[in-house]
């Protein structure tokens, strides 16, 4: 059903991750960095098993591509316009881009809403809520 | 005993219903009833995103705002499995096979009036052993050292992580790999930077909010998203009057004993650090169709299944605040939360809790009862609006919950590297979720990775180094024994399951 490649990486990088601290106060890390190590190794030898038995297809559960990407650009653009440009630009970017990650939404609902929020909940979270967010400014603060 | 303890409840009602206490166990409540009817908003991402708002309140309020999130998404839950057949919650999954048939039948009321109702006697019977049994948890927690305390972790870990749902090799490595980025930031004891990388925001160690916002929030998004299916007008469980949730005399009867059982099963999972309400709800299920005379009327509309899966859940998440409270360790990721909300407060949950903040404790357990009362009374009339909230199309919800995190996370320490890290987090968790890994022992794994190190040094600390400290205290061996139980008894189921996937992929292979 599954990972193949994704165990046997899994297993490579928590060595790597468990023997880097020193002893002493790298004890726990490097006994949990193990222990996850051997986990990854019986998942993958499992999976392995378990593939060459039955010819079962690979399920990946794909991401929805467009929306995916729309989410993780919208946040993005949340940290890069919210260090910019203030809370209120950073607010409709993040809005309008990730709502136009859903396939039913059209331009203009996604403006809308996202004006909308953009206004709204910048001045709840500035105002009665107190956030020392400023909503607009320019240039890095 | 009893005659103090009804005197402390007492007392906690006159907290509870300070109107200020009143109101946001309301909030709490209501807020928790909609998502829980919502699809594709979880508790743990509404707790989670309402967890920095919290910081502005007392803790009193702050508490039974996110208790009140907690069952009040329950009862929402239950509504939408049961007209809808969408279990939004997987305690739920089993409350499905039975309910669902009923609505198609046209007696949807009637499945919802039962459910209420057990749920009720559920919570309430979980509600008085928290009254009653939360004191002798307290008398033994006393007698905890550091061994006992490493051994019951451990229990509540491996409990937790091989009993959700999915394989529970795959839950533990999910629960190990939480654990190291708990060790991620400053070594408590030696100041050493662990994981940073050289990042100095990560010294402070990862930030709960972020992590569970990005797992559960920005997770859940990038799964869902163009996903969801919508819900049609259509669909039987539209039409439900209040006048029809009035169950009859007889339904009554048949749901009674089921009830009972179900609660007793609930209280028993809650008592166990690591196991929350699915556990609970499955295993009860199944005694209540292993027990019944007409097991083959089981999955066409038998009462007695969904009757008793609601009692169990709901005295579980009752009962679940015990040992979060008295013993400071979550029984769930959800408890996880409530728990940090209370450690930002500075408030240290423990054996010292119930003395030292009674306020609080007895204040949340009057809150439970008021709460429960206000979630029948809403949701007589508010079916048909949550029902119709179901078909608000998803392309509305998921940005706005993005912004609400953004500026959730944001908030907690003013940083937009937190987003950034929140993002990371979203990307991991769904990367995983897409792996079928599954992430809730990945937070309990994080929150508990700090008590775990500290009580085992400690131990070794006072066994100079021997590790048989652990066997020979008769406390902390129980546990160990039960862990060890625990392992015996998956591992065995495993192997049959394992045996059976293989004699029928021969059967298939021969058939061909």
């Amino acid at each position: 059903m599954m990972v193949l490649g994704c165990g046997a990486a899994f297993t490579g990088s928590t060595y790597r991750l468990g023997t880097l601290s020193r002893m002493g106060p790298g004890f726990v890390p490097v006994a949990l960095g193990i222990l996850l190590a051997l986990l990854g190794a019986v998942i993958a030898l499992n999976d392995w098993l378990r593939g060459s038995r039955t010819d079962a297809p690979t399920v990946w559960h794909l991401p929805d591509p467009r929306g995916s990407i729309c989410i993780v650009a919208g946040v993005f653009l949340f940290i890069v316009l919210g260090n910019f440009g203030g809370l209120m630009p950073a607010t409709f970017g993040l809005v309008f881009v990730s709502s136009l990650g859903d396939r039913s939404s059209t331009f203009k609902r996604s403006l809308l809403l996202a004006s909308g929020l953009a206004v709204f909940g910048s001045l709840l979270f500035r105002y009665p809520l107190a956030q020392p967010f400023p909503l607009f400014q320019w240039g890095a603060p | 005993m009893i005659g103090t303890s009804l005197g402390n409840l007492w007392y906690g009602f006159g907290v509870a219903l300070q109107p200020s206490n009143l109101m946001w166990s309301f909030f709490g409540v209501f807020i928790g009833n909609l998502v829980g009817v919502l699809p594709g908003m979880g508790v743990l991402t509404t707790i989670s995103i309402l967890l920095p708002l919290t910081y502005a309140l007392s803790p009193i309020a702050a508490v039974l705002l996110l208790a009140g999130i907690f069952y009040g998404a329950q009862y929402g839950a239950a509504v939408c499995s049961i007209l809808l057949n969408l279990p939004c919650h997987p305690s739920h999954v089993v409350t499905c096979i039975d309910a669902y048939p009923l609505t198609r039948q046209g007696k949807g009321g009637m499945a919802l009036g039962i459910t209420m109702m057990s749920s009720f006697v559920g919570a309430s019977v979980g509600i008085i052993i928290m009254v009653l049994f939360s004191s002798v948890v307290v008398a033994l927690a006393l007698q905890f050292g550091p061994a006992e305390y490493f051994s019951l972790l451990l229990f509540g870990l491996l409990a937790g992580s091989t009993m959700s749902k999915g394989d529970p090799i795959k839950g533990v490595a999910m629960m190990v790999f939480g654990m190291l980025l708990g060790v991620v930031g400053t070594d408590v004891t030696s100041g050493v930077f662990r994981f940073t990388f050289g990042i100095l925001d990560l010294s402070d160690g990862i930030e709960l909010v972020a992590l569970a916002l990005g797992l559960f929030g920005i997770g859940e998004f990038l799964k869902s998203v163009n996903k969801m299916v919508s819900i049609q007008g259509n669909s039987p469980g539209m039409h439900v009057r209040a006048r029809e949730m009035l169950p009859t005399l007889a339904d009554i009867r048949v749901a009674a004993w089921p009830t009972v059982r179900g609660t007793l099963i609930g209280a028993i999972f809650g008592f166990l650090p690591g196991t929350g309400p699915t556990p609970a709800s499955f295993i009860s299920y199944a005694a209540e169709k292993k027990l019944s005379k007409y097991p083959e009327r089981f999955g066409h509309g038998a009462i007695e299944g969904f009757a008793s899966s609601e009692a169990s859940t709901h005295s579980c998440v009752q009962v679940d605040f015990i040992p979060t409270l008295t013993l400071g360790i979550p029984g769930e990721a959800v408890m996880a939360l409530l728990l940090s909300a209370l450690l930002i407060k500075g408030i240290q949950p423990g054996p010292q809790f119930i003395s030292a903040h009674p306020s609080i404790f007895w204040g949340l357990v009057a809150s439970f009862w008021i709460g429960n009362v206000m979630l029948i009374i809403l949701n007589i009339p508010l079916i048909g609006l949550w029902v119709r909230l179901l078909s608000l199309p998803y392309r509305y919800i998921y940005p706005s919950a993005l912004f609400f995190i953004c500026i959730g996370v944001w908030s907690t320490r003013s940083s937009l590297v937190l987003v950034a890290e929140t993002l990371i987090f979203g990307i991991v968790g769904y990367v995983f979720a897409a792996l079928e890994f599954e992430i809730a022992p990945l937070l309990l794994g994080f929150v508990l990775e700090p008590l775990v190190e500290e009580n085992f040094r400690r131990a070794m600390i006072f066994s100079r180094g021997d590790l048989a400290t652990f066997v020979e205290r008769p406390i902390s061996a129980a546990f160990l024994c039960m862990t060890v139980l625990l392992l015996a008894v998956q591992s065995i189921g495993l192997a049959r399951l394992a045996r059976k996937k293989i004699s029928a992929n021969a059967s298939a292979t021969l058939a061909e």
